[in-house]
């Protein structure tokens, strides 16, 4: 068979010369994307288990359940995460790859569409910096919760989870530590955004000729640093959430024991 | 000494097939050396572009095994010998005959950037003040060799052909080694948001992922470029900021 001038036009879903496994970034993403969005679902529809002792799940905090919501309170908060992360430089990328195909990868062709790129709907992705706002909020919220799990109640947690009444003493358990872990890589990635990088000095031209040029110049400095692993961040974050509430969810169900450290 | 099989696109925009071909190749070649001996020895008429064999001219573009590349820069020994090596002249541009296209498009979206415009001189002798650190985010933009490959991987030309609105990634590098530049004056947002349709990349990477410069095109250009239409024409707050602090 011949390749014409036709052919390697790449018409066509998935039409292209490379040979190289193209294909596997994609279909990652995909797959690990898609579980975490049922995991998440899942996880917020079921309204318990996210609890145990001095911890609580991120997805489920801050935790504030009105009389009028006649759903799961996770889903008063967890719109700003997804915002945040769906308008996300990287997870726009990643999903426009690995879901729309637009394109599945580089040098590989597309199914033939009307290409709009984000000048139609997609215009909206430019709320990022809002969504920013609110997750470094909520960085500061999972911070305090933090805190709160080394507060632990004299008399003990109930094997299922609730907390004694009465006082509470400083304590450490491994909850704690998966927790602190978890919102120090949220931290991570919150502060690594590009919208973080523009806003703190990016925006500025001549730093030599602002007011607090070169603090803003070294602010600027340090959101770069992080800024140049924003996908590691994004994707050890995504992690650390999932994997954070899945330990809390297993010690309210009784599935394991939190070891208490100190 | 050591034969291998190459796969070169012969012939016009009108018709054209990949054709087969065994070039003698010594250790240490790069593919345009293969083509080079294969125009000398087998196939006078082939046209390849080249200049500066040294990566530095941006002349050779080309696909390889179907990734842009500049053939100068690609060894043979990146490839496995017991297939033939594709190449294929670039798929964003007009194809005058065998592996060279007209990227003449690309002169003209260049000169439609608003140029340069610095603002007038610090000192009495006509000269500026300007400090290393400060000028070193436009300094990644100028070393921009005008390969091309972005713009013929970038999708929204390749594959949409969107040429008519969109200038793609090479000058968007353009407008950002302008529009961050410390002395520069001139507002280019209107610019992009609407001529050079910036709003079209939709941020997959691939013109990082193939410029031999290994410019942070999609994080260090255009991410900054799309927040500064952000603040001049999405963000109410920051147009309030804007006019309270400059920039
Ligand atoms: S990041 Fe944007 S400019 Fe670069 S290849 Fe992708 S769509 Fe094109
Ligand atoms: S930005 Fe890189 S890939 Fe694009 S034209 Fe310049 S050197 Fe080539
Ligand atoms: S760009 Fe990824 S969080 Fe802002
Ligand atoms: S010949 Fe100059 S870049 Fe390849």
């Amino acid at each position: 068979m011949t390749t014409t001038v036709r052919d390697i036009r790449e018409q066509g879903l998935g039409r292209t010369l490379r040979r190289d496994a193209w294909w596997m970034a994609p279909l990652a993403t995909a797959v690990v994307l898609g579980a975490f969005g049922i995991y998440a679902t899942w996880v917020a529809w079921i309204d318990r288990q996210y609890q145990w002792g001095p911890y609580l799940s991120p997805f489920y905090s801050p935790f504030f359940e009105p009389s009028w919501w006649p759903l799961s309170p996770a889903f008063l908060i967890l719109w700003v995460p997804l915002g945040f992360r769906a308008t996300c430089y990287y997870y726009r990328k990643a999903y426009y790859r690995a879901f729309f195909m637009d394109p599945p990868a580089c040098a590989v062709g597309e199914a033939r569409h009307a290409y709009k790129g984000e000048t139609a709907l997609f215009v909206l992705q430019n709320v990022h910096r809002f969504f920013l706002y609110l997750a470094i909020l909520l960085v500061f919220i999972l911070a305090y919760d933090v805190v709160l799990a080394t507060r632990w109640p004299v008399a003990g947690v109930a094997p299922a989870g609730e907390a004694a009444l009465g006082p509470r003493e400083f304590g450490i358990g491994v909850g704690t530590v998966v927790m602190a872990v978890n919102v120090v890589l949220l931290g991570i990635y919150t502060f690594s955004c590009h919208s973080l990088r523009h806003l703190v000095g990016g925006r500025t031209d001549c730093y030599s000729c602002t007011t607090f040029g070169r603090t803003r110049y070294r602010l600027w400095r340090g959101v770069t640093a992080l800024n140049e692993q924003h996908m590691l961040w994004a994707w050890t974050s995504l992690f650390s959430v999932g994997l954070t509430d899945v330990y809390i969810r297993l010690c309210a169900a009784g599935v394991i024991t939190d070891l208490r450290l100190l | 000494m050591a034969m291998r099989r190459f796969e070169v696109f012969r012939g016009t925009r009108e018709a054209g097939a990949l054709q087969e071909y065994g070039v003698e190749c010594d250790e240490g070649m790069v593919v345009l050396d293969a083509m080079h001996r294969l125009q000398a020895d087998q196939a006078p008429d082939m046209a390849v572009r080249w200049n500066c064999k040294a990566g530095k001219c941006g002349s050779c573009s080309a696909e390889i095994n179907g990734s842009p590349r500049l053939m100068c820069m690609t060894r043979l020994s990146d490839y496995p010998e017991d297939r033939p090596i594709t190449v294929t002249p670039m798929r964003a541009f007009p194809l005058v005959r065998d592996l060279v296209t007209d990227v003449s498009w690309n002169y003209e979206m260049s000169r439609r950037i608003p140029p340069f415009q610095p603002r007038a001189p610090d000192n009495p002798d006509g000269t500026w003040r300007m400090y290393q650190y400060e000028v070193e985010r436009p300094q990644e933009f100028r070393k921009c060799i005008e390969c091309f490959l972005c713009q013929d991987v970038c999708h929204v030309l390749r594959t949409h052909g969107k040429h008519a609105e969109f200038i793609g990634p090479a000058f968007l590098v353009r407008a950002a080694a302008y529009e961050l530049h410390p002395l520069d004056m001139a507002d280019r947002t209107g610019y992009l948001k609407d001529e050079g349709g910036i709003g079209y990349c939709n941020i997959t990477k691939c013109c990082t992922e193939v410029c031999p410069e290994d410019i942070r095109i999609t994080d260090n250009a255009i991410i900054p470029l799309k927040e500064r239409v952000v603040d001049a024409h999405y963000d109410p707050i920051a147009r309030l900021l804007g006019r309270l602090f400059a920039r």
